[in-house]
């Protein structure tokens, strides 16, 4: 497709590429080199670099009189950081966090998608606005709001608890992981809403218009034609919601700030970040280096079953 | 394709309920159903960001007594003063900084994107589907991933703790260059840019004067995407500005809102509610007032 001229080709063709096309290809990389350098550099390098560093070690010698040496270390940052529990712990808690609040989140996305998209729902425009909104609010602040709104001694979630005779913290060991998944599908839920109900309202509305006069229900139309014409729309959001929770770190940053039992090794970022603050700079090159390999790995392998499943329906 | 038309909805609601006569009580008990359901969803989403308007009129002991989800004495004017006012006012140089960083990384990214995606649509040459394929990869790269490995590839070359080290990653946006080379594909005509040619216009001449025109509507998008990812950006500034003189507005308030309980000097919860609730002004009125380009970039961002 790349050297495809436009049919019909010349007459008459010779091997060189013709003067003109030589041209163009100067002319585009003059237009492209500027972004070229600046993406070399600011992704390809990085990731060279911390894949480079993660192999090296800092030596210190004896009483550490003398300056630190930077050694070859071959894989043995990588067994010590899949070797430390509490590393392997953050990376569990992702996991167990992403099981359980991406299909919940996207469950209720499709749903208000299908509820938007139905013929008969009121208020579209403003109950889209609604859902989307949180979106609209920074990543931060709406972090920083709900740490508040779970905060003991400010929560008006605990003191509706209190008055009803309950003991509720929202910040106690056990219930921080639902805290933070409820902090992710509040900011993410009308993200993914928008996409999804922007596939529905690219099925041809006659499709369920002709299931609607042989007296299909809405409840069977959703499910025999516009959930299987979304799916696309639904792999995509998957793909980005897991890519989401493996860089968890807003959240479980902010939510410390309130919650101090919250351990400074939450996920995987957090843990890299701390290597960082003890300056373990290959310490922290490994666990980067780790975590994106198994987000890869995730969302990849997610996209692959989607595809072979998709070809034997 | 989609970039830049935002159609209004299908009008699925033209004919409402005369095609079914027969079930007409069924109907609205669905109708009533779905509303119930759309409405307790609504309550969901906007009950938080109700409750953030709401305290950042209160006074920080108000905070702590009467309803929280109603106006009790309200300090909204002196709250936003004494965010203004706190610690010297860095409030308004970290409002001053973020714009920097978004107004400067969006525009000059949105630039080269432009350039970038125009040359990947409108020339041939060999290597371009490698190059946009692997531009479609690092879409699917997030800017937080890339946070530490930034940081460790600066620390180095000390960049860190200084303006470059946040705007020159945010000058890169594969999203830019994707959506760019969709649109000029669609609404670029060939036939312009040779009338260009035939004027005796050189490339970038053509490209700035006419292709650049018709593009506008996507280069709003990639611009406003670009800059939103900016703003709301924290791990890569945290870990990248020590300095708070340097900091965006984000790693600001965390910072304030850190400081709990250290002394007496710590910053009140009311101060630190009205400082978010500021800073999330300039989003929320982008985003109201722009709306069309918003969903454009989404569905654009689906179809790939």
């Amino acid at each position: 497709m790349t050297t495809a001229p436009p049919a019909p080709p010349p007459a008459a063709t010779t091997r060189r590429p013709p003067q003109h096309l030589r041209r163009q290809a100067r002319t585009a990389a003059a237009f492209i080199m500027p972004f070229a350098v600046l993406f070399a550099g600011m992704y390809l390098a990085p990731i060279g670099y911390t894949v480079y560093q993660s192999l090296f070690k800092v030596h210190h010698s004896g009483l550490g009189l003398s300056a630190p040496t930077t050694v070859f270390a071959g894989l043995s940052n990588y067994t010590a950081a899949l070797g430390d529990p509490a590393f392997r712990g953050s990376l569990l808690r992702v996991l167990l966090i992403g099981i359980v609040q991406v299909p919940v989140m996207l469950l209720l996305a499709l749903a208000l998608a299908l509820l938007l998209d139905a013929r008969t729902t009121l208020f579209k425009r403003f109950f889209r606005l609604a859902f989307f909104l949180p979106y609209a609010l920074p990543g931060v602040i709406g972090a920083i709001m709900w740490s508040y709104l779970v905060a003991p001694g400010l929560s008006p979630i605990t003191a509706a608890a209190h008055h009803l005779g309950l003991h509720l913290d929202l910040t106690s060991n056990t219930l921080l992981a639902p805290t933070i998944g409820n902090m992710l599908t509040w900011g993410w839920t009308g993200y993914n809403m928008l996409i999804i109900y922007s596939a529905l309202q690219a099925i041809p509305p006659e499709l369920s218009e002709a299931a609607r006069m042989d007296g299909c229900s809405p409840l069977r139309i959703a499910w025999h034609i516009k959930i299987p014409m979304v799916r696309p729309a639904l792999v995509l959001t998957t793909v980005f919601s897991v890519i989401g929770t493996a860089q968890l770190y807003n959240e479980p940053a902010i939510l410390h700030n309130v919650a101090p039992n919250l351990s400074s090794d939450y996920t995987p970022i957090f843990a890299a970040y701390d290597q960082i603050n003890a300056d373990n700079f290959n310490a922290a090159a490994a666990e980067s280096v780790i975590l994106a390999v198994l987000a890869f790995a995730l969302s990849f392998g997610f996209l692959k079953f989607m595809q072979r499943r998709g070809e034997t329906l | 394709m989609t970039a830049a038309t935002d159609t209004p909805p299908p009008p699925t609601r033209t004919r409402p309920d005369r095609q079914d006569p027969a079930r007409p009580r069924q109907l609205e008990i669905t109708r009533w159903l779905t509303l119930g359901v759309m409405l307790l969803a609504t309550v969901y989403f906007l009950a938080p960001v109700w409750w953030l308007l709401v305290s950042s009129t209160k006074t920080n002991s108000g905070l702590f007594t009467g309803n929280s989800f109603w106006f009790g004495h309200v300090a909204f004017f002196s709250n936003v003063r004494t965010v203004f006012e706190e610690q010297g006012g860095i409030f308004s140089r970290w409002l001053a900084n973020s714009a920097l960083y978004a107004v400067g990384g969006a525009a000059v990214s949105t630039l080269l994107a432009a350039m970038a995606g125009y040359a990947l649509a409108k020339y041939r040459f060999r290597g371009r589907e490698f190059t946009f394929n692997l531009v479609l990869a690092a879409v699917l790269i997030p800017q937080p991933l890339l946070a530490i490995p930034l940081y460790l590839m600066f620390s180095p070359v000390h960049l860190v703790n200084s303006y470059w080290g946040v705007l020159l990653p945010s000058m890169v946006s594969p999203f830019g260059v994707y959506l760019s080379r969709i649109y000029a594909g669609a609404s670029v005509p060939d036939e312009l840019i040779e009338a260009g040619r035939v004027d005796g216009a050189g490339e970038f001449r053509i490209f700035a004067t006419i292709s650049m025109r018709v593009m506008a509507p996507a280069l709003v998008t990639v611009f406003l995407f670009q800059f939103v990812s900016i703003w709301t950006n924290y791990l890569l500034p945290v870990l990248m500005l020590a300095n708070s003189s340097l900091q965006p507005v984000t790693v600001g308030i965390v910072g304030w809102q850190s400081q709990r309980g250290i002394g007496s000097s710590a910053v009140p919860f009311n101060i630190i509610i009205t400082a978010a609730m500021l800073s999330a002004v300039p989003l929320v009125v982008l985003f109201l007032s722009l709306q069309r380009f918003w969903r454009s970039g989404l569905v654009a961002g689906s179809v790939k």
